[in-house]
């Protein structure tokens, strides 16, 4: 079915491109189904719980225009009247100069793709129902019991979505292409709210995740919290674990802009003009990447895009996305350019993809082990609020959240007050000492945006906390 | 106020369908609460950079959610049809996902009663729709705007941006209440920057609100413009020039181009009720503000008067009826620095035995279920005109003044927080002595709020706010506005931002 009331997403693509003008015109249609649900809780019991079905449909019009061709762009949600939507987006693009994005649109022979079966256009929608998340509930309400007899109190949140993109275009093109994204965080707060701690995991269908071994993980860092011990604000060795990481290289990464480098306004410009791409940015050899064919990660492997910005061009619907190398061998190594911008550059395109991986070819070893090996540090659980201070240097500023151990001699001794920290992730990158095994990791913070991320936990020997949080 | 009546987000019969199809399910089923929501959400965002547009978008939400209590749990669908057999079929969804909940032991939901109202139509004060305005105009004001920017030696780049939106919005229940309603808000934002020729860059930004008003506010209906734009580059070079900040304790004039952000951030969110119980642990946080302390908490001092209204005129979360059937309304959240009031829903009026919700509960689209969100949460200026801003000033002897926002983080329980700004001017013995950069405060809540000295008048006092305030679980994003006069604040700690990474 394609959700209630709504013809197939097909049709509107087909429709829409047959309502477009005829002629020298170009058009592309976007549609993106979504089928999601989620519980939520708090307060040891489920608070809400919802399901909802989306549909949201992009008809990108381009026209011939003095000089170039321009773009307008109209989007629409839910049961769509396709021939009001192509006029809109018509007169966007009559009312529009040339675009500085402006290229031939793609078609079917500039395009490698050959999709998996039942992952083309043709493909219904993939749809999702609470049924997903009974595996989940049923540990939950196991979960709530034993919370009250241990006297703490979880909050948490599941949620699960499948995303399914059709994308034709007047040139021919016809993709498609379905995306399942879950996630389950919870938080145990201690008996008073003194301590608390977190854990997540981002999940495809379910299948991995065991509320029983996350509750347990839970109730081990509660035991640490045990033995309170408060530190002041400082630089300390710091054990940052995947959760973590993530976040800050999410962070870095959306600043991977090339003609933000370029016109020298991040810290990926060369001072003086020009980018950093060559720079050794990294202490260690690191990778820093993007992969739609990334194992366990995997994601919507061409561009979809509904509106241009400085590295992401409507015009590039359908560009193959494939791996792309940020950093390689701890060097800087791409940055994103839609083909117009890379092709003024004399780079290669490099798009937005859906997943995240930092790794250093060999190494090993858990967050466990790095603390086995740590004679004085603090172990965080995830970090929050993160906000750019200075683009200049990429600095940051965020707190620790939901556990800060300490650590000594090898082993957690207790639990710490938390902090809010400055640092910048480039700077990190340079100071790091060691690194573990890369595994998949949820964000805490930006997990939400980007849900596919493997990291390794990391050993900061030097890391700024700037000032006590008393929150707890 | 225009008299006509507010469009709706549909033609009347087909609201009318949905809401005697969702409604007579609802009876059917035995829910004890029903609301129907159909929303029509138009938004569009222009950008320009160097003066060439480099993206715009036009997007139209149209869907309609029902939220359900049955037997003591809640439940809510949603979809982008709007059908009358979609309406009643999301009922049947929605008492499905209450029956899954409650069988995973959830406790019983109450919501706090609310009687019917009746009809209520509004709409927004406007003048001109601000989506209505054609792309062309749109490009062509932004572009006149850049180039304004462009031509000043100091500026090597400089973006221009807006964000309109048009919301029209039907609400029914089972109790009676069948509003529409109208809002409309728009952000324009422009920005230049200038390239440090040894490496590094400094940019300025204007300071010129969000409102919820229509495109009359580019014109200069609310804000003057051109002064803004005029002003720009020259306040750039002298922020390129200027020294960095020695870090330190300063006496801060802070301008409610600023404040605004320090209010949302440490006293609207801090001050909502369902995050001060737990209901938000997991993702926006707690609140240091704990219910046990309504009444007694000192948060401030004495001359800080705190508001929390859903009526303000040109405000982002102004409603004449809120996302649960209450009518929008005004209430003290801080009196003479004293916590006395929460921003409350329904349910969470009922959990904490608060009496009747004060009408903070809405959805950042028909898709997401209302929870509690902010009010326009301002700070009180002095009676009358005075102090102005140059008598704050003139009051402090070594002080930094700090005017518009930029960066900005607060911890889990509203207490830490850190902000930049726009631009900083040293006040050294009660005068402005020229800009200095790099500049940082943070502060704990309690001890910011504590320290606050002075508020200034009516003459220092500005409706500020945001688009993007975010909450709750799956994420929704909403406007709110908060209005706040200049004030003096003793002794804060100033950070260097370039000592802090270390340089």
């Amino acid at each position: 079915m394609s959700g209630p009331g709504l013809p197939p997403a097909q049709q509107v693509v087909e429709d829409a491109l047959t309502a477009a003008r005829p002629g020298s015109d170009h058009c592309v249609v976007v549609v993106e189904e979504s089928s999601e649900v989620e519980v939520r809780l708090a307060n040891n019991t489920t608070t809400t719980s919802g399901s909802r079905h989306d549909r949201r449909v992009a008809v990108i019009s381009i026209r011939e225009v003095d000089g170039g061709m321009a773009a307008g762009v109209a989007r629409r949600g839910g049961d769509v009247d396709v021939t009001d939507l192509v006029r809109v987006a018509e007169q966007d693009a009559a009312g529009s100069p040339p675009a500085d994005d402006a290229l031939p649109l793609l078609g079917p022979g500039d395009i490698g793709l050959s999709p998996a079966p039942g992952d083309g256009f043709d493909q219904p929608p993939a749809l999702t129902d609470l049924s997903v998340l009974s595996g989940v509930l049923s540990g939950l309400s196991g979960a709530f019991a034993r919370a009250r007899g241990g006297d703490y109190v979880l909050a948490g949140f599941a949620e699960h979505r499948r995303t399914t993109r059709y994308l034709g275009t007047s040139t021919g093109l016809r993709l498609g292409h379905a995306q399942p994204d879950g996630a389950l965080q919870l938080v145990a707060r201690g008996a008073g709210g003194a301590t608390s701690t977190w854990t997540g995991a981002g999940t495809a269908e379910f299948a991995d995740v065991s509320v029983e071994v996350m509750e347990e993980r839970l109730r081990d860092r509660l035991t640490w919290s045990a033995r309170r011990l408060d530190r002041p604000a400082g630089r300390y060795e710091v054990l940052l674990p995947p959760e973590a990481v993530s976040d800050l290289m999410i962070s870095l990464a959306y600043e991977a802009s090339g003609r933000n480098a370029e016109d020298g306004r991040t810290v990926f410009s060369r001072p003086g003009g020009g980018t950093r791409v060559g720079d050794v940015l990294a202490s260690v050899p690191f990778d820093l990447r993007s992969d739609p064919a990334e194992p366990g990660l995997e994601c919507t492997p061409f561009v979809t895009a509904t509106s241009s910005s400085a590295d992401m061009s409507v015009f590039d619907n359908g560009l193959p996305l494939t791996r792309t190398d940020w950093i390689a061998g701890g060097r800087l190594h791409r940055l994103r350019y839609h083909r117009a911008g890379a092709a003024r550059s004399t780079v290669e395109p490099a798009g937005f993809v859906s997943n995240l991986t930092l790794d250093v070819p060999g190494a090993t070893g858990s967050v466990e082990d790095l603390v086995s090996r740590t004679e004085r540090g603090l172990l965080l659980t995830c970090l929050w609020y993160i906000r750019e201070v200075d683009p200049v240097t990429l600095l940051l500023t965020g707190l620790t959240r939901d556990g800060v151990y300490v650590v000594e001699d090898g082993r957690v001794t207790g639990a710490t007050n938390n902090f809010r920290f400055n640092e910048s992730p480039v700077d990190l990158l340079a100071r790091v000492t060691e690194v573990g095994a890369s595994g998949r990791a949820l964000g805490r913070e930006y997990g939400e945006y980007l849900n596919r991320t493997r990291m390794p936990p990391l050993r900061i020997p030097d890391f700024n906390m700037s000032s006590v949080s008393r929150a707890s | 106020m225009p008299a006509a009546p507010p469009p709706g987000p549909l033609g009347a019969d087909r609201l009318g369908a949905a809401r005697d199809a969702a409604l007579g399910e609802a009876h059917r089923l035995g829910c004890s609460h029903t609301e129907l929501r159909v929303e029509r959400i138009r938004a569009q965002q222009v950008r320009l950079r160097d003066g060439r547009p480099e993206g715009a978008t036009d997007d139209t939400e149209l869907g309609m959610g029902v939220r359900v209590v049955v037997d003591g749990a809640m439940g809510f669908a949603a979809t982008v049809a709007t059908g009358a057999a979609d309406a009643a079929q999301l009922v049947v969804e929605a008492v499905e996902a209450a029956r899954v909940i409650a069988r995973a032991g959830g406790d019983r939901v109450e919501l706090a009663p609310e009687p019917g109202h009746g009809t209520i139509n509004w709409v927004a004060p406007h003048d001109l729709d601000p989506v209505d305005v054609p792309l062309a105009d749109k490009v062509a004001l932004l572009g006149e705007w850049s180039g304004r920017l462009l031509s000043a030696p100091s500026v090597d780049h400089a973006t221009a941006e807006v964000l309109a939106v048009t919301e029209d919005k039907y609400y029914a229940d089972l109790a009676g209440t069948e509003a529409t309603q109208r809002r409309v808000r728009v952000h324009p934002v422009v920005e230049a920057l200038a390239l440090d020729p040894d490496g590094g860059f400094e940019s300025m930004r204007t300071v010129a609100p969000p409102v919820g008003r229509g495109w009359e506010y580019l014109s200069g209906e609310g804000w003057d413009w051109d002064a803004e734009l005029e002003q720009l580059p020259d306040l750039l070079a002298a922020k390129v020039r200027a020294p960095s900040v020695e870090a330190g304790s300063y006496d801060l004039v802070i301008d409610p181009t600023n404040l605004w952000l320090a209010i949302h951030e440490s006293i609207g969110h801090a001050t909502e009720l369902d995050r001060a119980l737990g209901y938000e642990a997991a993702y926006a946080g707690t609140s240091f503000a704990t219910f046990d302390q309504l009444g007694t908490l000192r948060y401030g001092s004495e001359v800080m008067q705190v508001t929390a209204d859903r009526t303000t005129p040109y405000g982002l979360a102004t409603v004449a009826v809120d996302d649960e059937g209450v009518p929008g309304r005004s209430f003290d959240l801080v009196r003479d620095g004293v916590l006395v009031g929460y921003q409350l829903d329904r349910s969470i009026a009922a959990t904490s035995g608060s009496g009747a919700s004060n009408g903070c509960a809405y959805a950042d689209s028909p898709l997401h279920v209302p929870i509690q969100r902010m009010a326009n949460v301002s700070l009180r200026p002095a009676v009358g005109d005075d102090p102005t801003s140059g008598d704050l000033i003139g009051g402090v002897e070594r002080g930094i003044y700090i005017v518009g926002d930029k960066s900005w983080s607060i911890d889990m329980q509203r207490y830490n927080f850190q902000f930049t700004g726009q631009r900083f001017y040293r006040i050294e013995g009660g005068r402005l002595a020229g800009q200095v950069r790099d500049v940082a405060y943070q502060a704990t809540t309690t001890e910011f709020w504590g320290s606050m000295e002075a508020v200034g008048g009516r003459s220092t006092y500005l409706l500020g706010g945001a688009f993007n305030c975010g909450k709750g679980q799956p994420g929704q994003v909403a406007p709110v506005s908060h209005g706040c006069p200049s004030v003096v604040v003793r002794g804060v700690r100033v950070l260097n931002t370039r000592h802090e990474s270390g340089r």
